[in-house]
Order: structure tokens, then sequence, then C-alpha cells
């Protein structure tokens, strides 16, 4: 753009805002403060609209498994232990599975294959969670029931994890549809990690007389693995705030059980089922509160991967370049 | 620029023009999704009548309308359940005012199960449906089920019970119901929109109870009436006061309402469940609108007035269609009187 004078060293800022740097500046600080402010004002709404539970039950909000709007006892841990559980699940499943797939399509598929198939990751990653609610009710419900159940429960059935009866519903359900979700963002986000490694990287190792498998696992592998682990902690967020998939295939039902086949609830399944008819302020407040724990939890498992990345990364080997 | 601004220009120019046309009285209601359906085919029909009135209803659940029109954010408020002391104390408190309740249609809960080998229609005692949801009668095969139901085949299998995981007045009516036939149920569980279950899952609204059921086998659950006439879910038949095992329908419905008025509060807050006559279907229900007993805006109050009154004789035409149970004309004199009340 033409300048009207002289650049000199100290532009009055009108000058600067003519020349659009300090516009630029000023509405993208305006943006990204926005962001903060949004979850500033989150926790405060959160906060400030919990205080009947917080006062009545206090700390014991956590570990109080009853949950009755008849006789107003409220307790969040039968839903925390259900969304910790299935995200668990979902991630033990997808973590593997995704990552050997971006591996292979960032690694090892000819790019023509490579691109296709990101085309229909892309695709899932975009459909809507209560197709894949639908999915789970129609397909993966009746498959545990009939085939999975019974595969597991016989040989295994000793263990408390697949004990009891199942109706189809339950912990183990929900975790793999949550798995079928979050896949295609861990292949996604993984495959393009892949394909940033520097190519040198790639061909110093295969210099030193490595196969293409150990030049993929040893080097490119470890060099994305602050990406990768990006990838997963997105897909943990989106397992633990998932709503309506998980609430088609939990079962609903407030109990902790160390059964995976055993129904369950979610935090965020059972704020979107009783928030609308929740009569009563302490009713409502405690779902509010509910949601509130959601937050933290997001938030502390968020920090503890950051950590994790911190940590991995300075006993890495010199890949924090 | 001069293109975009003058775009601009037309599009607010015609939003005005098409938001102007309409202007005239509005009326904001919100509340109970159950009858939405009535309500929003009653608030057009009216509108295509009164062309000045436009009713808006939002169906945000039971709770939301009472806690709305309490707040006093819309001008009325519906209800699957009648509100209770203290909600009434509240209400009071913060518009100095009273709110009446006034009936519009009525609806009831089935039981609905997938048992194998079983094709025929069902009967349920009182006793054997509690002791089903309390999680005490476990098999198909018990004698409080199997005594009601002679030459039926009944499975050894275990009963899964499926409820509804989210907030609703179908809940309240089958809780109501097992509260008044069941003493045990009634310190146990007692009733509300949602309450903590002694057993079984939960499925999301009443499509996701009937999928739950489908997928299951020797499932039972509730659904409400309208939703099981309409998508031909099979469902049972319920021992009513007087005896008599009765298959719920419109008509049978409607027979609990008239039925129960005689013992009828003048506020209409009143829970029809197990009513005593010999057709009444024993687990039905009202649904309310709440409006507050003084409106000081004077054409509001009079449009209120004027539907409630087209309601309660025209309106009421339109509940067959849309399987919807009508009120017993004994409860549309009532509420004719009742609506004088409004000022």
């Amino acid at each position: 753009m033409p300048s009207a004078g002289p650049v000199t060293g100290s532009r009055s800022f009108l000058a600067k805002l003519r020349d659009g740097d300090e516009i630029a500046r000023l509405v993208t600080f305006v943006f990204a403060a926005t962001v903060v402010l949004i979850t500033v004002l989150l926790v405060y709404e959160l906060w400030i609209n919990s205080t009947l539970p917080r006062h009545k039950f206090g700390l014991h909000f956590f570990v109080t498994q009853v949950w009755d709007p008849v006789m107003d006892e409220f307790g969040a841990l039968p839903f925390v232990y259900g969304t910790l559980v299935t995200s668990a699940v979902a991630l033990i499943i997808a973590v593997p599975l995704g990552i050997g797939a971006s591996i292979f399509l960032a690694e090892l598929a000819p790019p023509r294959i490579s691109d296709t198939l990101q085309f229909f990751i892309d695709l899932l990653a975009a459909v809507p969670s209560v197709i894949y609610g639908l999915l789970g009710v129609f397909i993966v419900v009746p498959l545990i029931r009939t085939v999975i159940y019974p595969a597991i429960n016989k040989p295994f059935g000793f263990l408390p994890m697949f004990k009891g009866p199942s109706y189809g519903v339950g912990f183990l359900t929900a975790g793999i549809v949550l798995a079928i979700m979050v896949i295609p963002y861990i292949i996604s986000v993984s495959r393009e990690v892949l394909l940033s490694v520097p190519r040198d990287q790639r061909e110093a190792a295969l210099a030193l007389g490595s196969t293409r498998w150990e030049s993929t696992w040893k080097v490119v592998v470890p060099f994305a693995r602050t990406g990768i682990m990006g990838s997963i902690f997105l897909a943990l967020a989106r397992a633990l705030g998932e709503t309506m998939a998980v609430t088609m295939v939990i079962g609903n039902t407030p109990k902790i059980a160390a059964s995976l086949f055993a129904p369950g609830y979610s935090i965020a399944a059972v704020i979107a089922n009783e928030f609308t008819e929740a009569t009563g302020e302490l009713y409502t407040q405690s779902l509010i509160a509910l949601g509130l724990v959601l937050f933290l939890l997001t938030f502390v498992l968020n920090g503890l991967a950051r950590l994790l990345i911190v940590v991995t990364t300075q006993k890495g080997s010199g890949v924090s370049a | 620029m001069k293109r975009i601004a003058l775009l601009l220009a037309v599009v607010l120019l015609c939003c005005t023009l098409v938001f102007g046309a309409q202007a005239g009285l509005l009326i904001n209601g919100a509340g109970a999704t159950f009858p939405y359906p009535i309500y929003s085919k009653w608030f057009d029909v009216y509108h295509q009548k009164n062309s000045s009135i436009n009713f808006n209803y939002q169906s945000v659940g039971s709770g939301a309308g009472i806690k709305q029109v309490t707040e006093g954010t819309v001008d009325f408020g519906a209800s699957d359940g009648p509100m209770n002391e203290e909600q009434m104390k509240a209400f009071q408190d913060k518009r100095g005012t009273q709110i009446l309740h006034f009936p519009t249609v009525l609806g009831a809960a089935v039981p609905t199960y997938n048992v194998p080998g079983v094709t025929g229609s069902l009967n349920f005692t009182p006793e054997a449906l509690a002791g089903i949801f309390l999680g005490k009668i476990t098999k198909w095969n018990d004698p409080a089920i199997a005594g009601a139901n002679n030459g039926v085949n009944l499975p050894a299998n275990d009963i899964v019970v499926v409820h509804r995981s989210d907030g609703s007045g179908t809940t309240y009516m089958w809780t109501d119901y097992l509260s008044k036939v069941s003493d045990e149920w009634k310190s146990k569980v007692n009733k509300a929109t949602s309450v903590n279950w002694p057993v079984g899952l939960g499925g999301k609204g009443n499509e996701g109870v009937t999928g739950l059921i489908k997928q299951t086998p020797n499932a039972i659950g509730y659904v409400e009436l309208i939703y099981a006439l309409q998508n031909n879910v099979p469902y049972g038949m319920v021992k009513n006061a007087a005896g008599n095992f009765v298959k719920a329908d419109v008509s049978s419905v409607s027979a609990a309402a008239a039925s129960a008025v005689k013992d009828m509060p003048a506020d209409f807050r009143v829970s029809i469940t197990n009513a005593p006559g010999k057709a009444a279907y024993p687990i039905s229900s009202f649904t309310w609108l709440l409006i507050p007993a003084k409106i000081p805006d004077s054409a509001k109050r009079d449009a209120i007035k004027g539907f409630l009154k087209w309601m309660l004789t025209d309106g009421q035409s339109y509940c067959e269609q849309l399987s919807y149970a009508k009120l017993p004309k004994e409860v549309v004199e009532k509420e004719e009187k009742a609506i004088n009340n409004i000022q």
C-alpha cells in the first residue's frame, strides 16, 4: 500500500492506524480476548448459579452416590465415574487404531489412496453425534448383547469388569460408540503432524541403514509425538463432553458398577436429560453444579495432559527442536 | 460499497414490512412438550379466526414453563403436573396474585413390553406394576403377573425395566399412579417428573424407551398413549380401581376424568390416576394451562379469556384427530365458570 510519507522510526499512532498494522493488532487482540472472556464468564455463571448445592452438600457432592430429585439429594459421583470410564474405554480403543491408521496414511500408503481415505475420514468427523447414537442403538447394542457379551463373559466372567448380565447398553457400548466418534479426530490430526515431519529426518534414518518401518517407528513417530498427543487430547475432550450419542447407549442409570456391561450415566447426558423438567431450585442448581464439575474435569485432565507433554519432551531424544 | 448499502436498506425495509404487517397482540407462553402438537394446532386455528391475536408457544418443558410464568417472562405457562404448594406460594410472593390451572386435554401412560413368545396383550394389576418397578418381581412368570394372564405362556426370564431418563410428565403420571397403589413405592420413590428409580435402564424420550424395549428381550416400560397409538406400539391393559382390566384409549382416558369430577377441587389441581369409574383407565392425567389470576393488560386478558372459551368448546373437536383425549363435559362446565376468575 502506498504510504503518505517517508517511514520514520517513531510514527504517530494515527499513521500506524492508517497503515493497518495497528488496526490488525487491535482487532485480533479483541478476538483473542473474547475467548478468555467467554471462558471466565462461563465459569462465573456456573459458579454463581450453583451456590445452593455448594452450601448444602459441600464437598460431599463429589462423593455422594444418590441422585434423588424427589428427596432433594444430589451427588455427582456416579456421573463422574461414568464419564471417566466411558472416555477411558474410548481412548483405549481409539488411540492404537487411530495412530496406526494415521501412520499408514502418512507413511506407507500411496498418496492417492491416502488422500481418498482422508476425504472419508474428514467426512466421518463431520457426522452429527445423534447419527452415531443411532448407529450405536441399532448396531452396537445388539452386537454387544448377542456376540460380544457371550464371547467375553464366558471365559472372563470371573473378572469384576466383565461380570453380571448385559442389556446391550452400558459403559462398554458407550465407550465403543465414543471410540468410533473420536477416531477420525485422532487420524486427521496425527496424519497432518506425521506429514509435516521434515523429509531429511526420514532420509537420515534411511541413510544410516534403517528399514522403512524402523525410520517410521523410531524417528518419525517420536518426532511427531507432541502433535500426536495433541490429537489424543482433542479426542479425550470430545469424549468427555459428548452428550447425545452417549445418552442413547449408556443406559442412563446413575449407579457405579465395576462391570463394563452394566448400565451407567455420564455428566453431559444427565444435564441434557433432566435440565428442562427440573423443578425446584436445588435440583436445577445441582445440574448446573454438575456442569461445573465437568468443566473442572476437562480442565484438570487437560492440565495433566500438558504436563505429560512437557515431561516426555524433556527426557525425549532431542526432539524438542 | 454503495450497492451493498442499498441492498441492506432494501432488506431492512422488507423485514419491517413483513413483521410490521404481523403487528397485533402477541401472547407468549411456554411449558409442557406433551400437549405441544394440539396447542400449536389450536393457536394456529385461533389466529386464523382472530387475525389480530398471535400466540407464541415454546415447548420448553413443564418445569421451565412454571419457572417462566413465575418470573413473568411469559403471559401463560403450561404444565403436565399441577404446581405444588411451594411453587404456588413462590408465584404469589413474586407476582402478588394467584396462578390459575386450566385443564386442556388428557394424557395417559401405558405399559409396553417385549416378551419372547407373547404376542397378545398382557394384563397388569397395580400390584404387579409396582412390584416390577420396585424390582421385587423379577421374573415374567411370577404369580403376580401370571395370575392376571390365564392361558398366556409367560417365560421364566428376568424382567428388564425401562423408564424415561429425561424429566417428563409421563413419568409424573406413572409414578403418581404407583404412589397411589403402593405404599412402599410412595415411601421409597414417590412421584415427580424424574425420580430415583430402584431398578432399570433409562431411555431418552418415548422413542428412546420404545427403542430400548424393542432391542431388549424381556423388557417392560411405559410410554405416553399418543406416542403408542401413532407408532403402533403394542401395550397392555391395566386393572383400574373398580377391578376391571381397561385398555387405554381416548374414551377410557376421558372416562377417568369424568369419574373424578365430583371430587375435583375448584382450582383443578387434581390427580386423576386410579380414578374410580368402571371404564376409567387408571394411569391418566390432565395437562394444564397456567394463567395468572390478574392480567393488568386488558387486551391480553380478553384475548386469553376468549381463547380459553374457544378451547373448551370448538377447540376440543381437534383432539380426536391428534389422538388426545377430550375433556369430559362436566369438567368443561366447571372451567367455563372458572374463566371469570381471571381479572
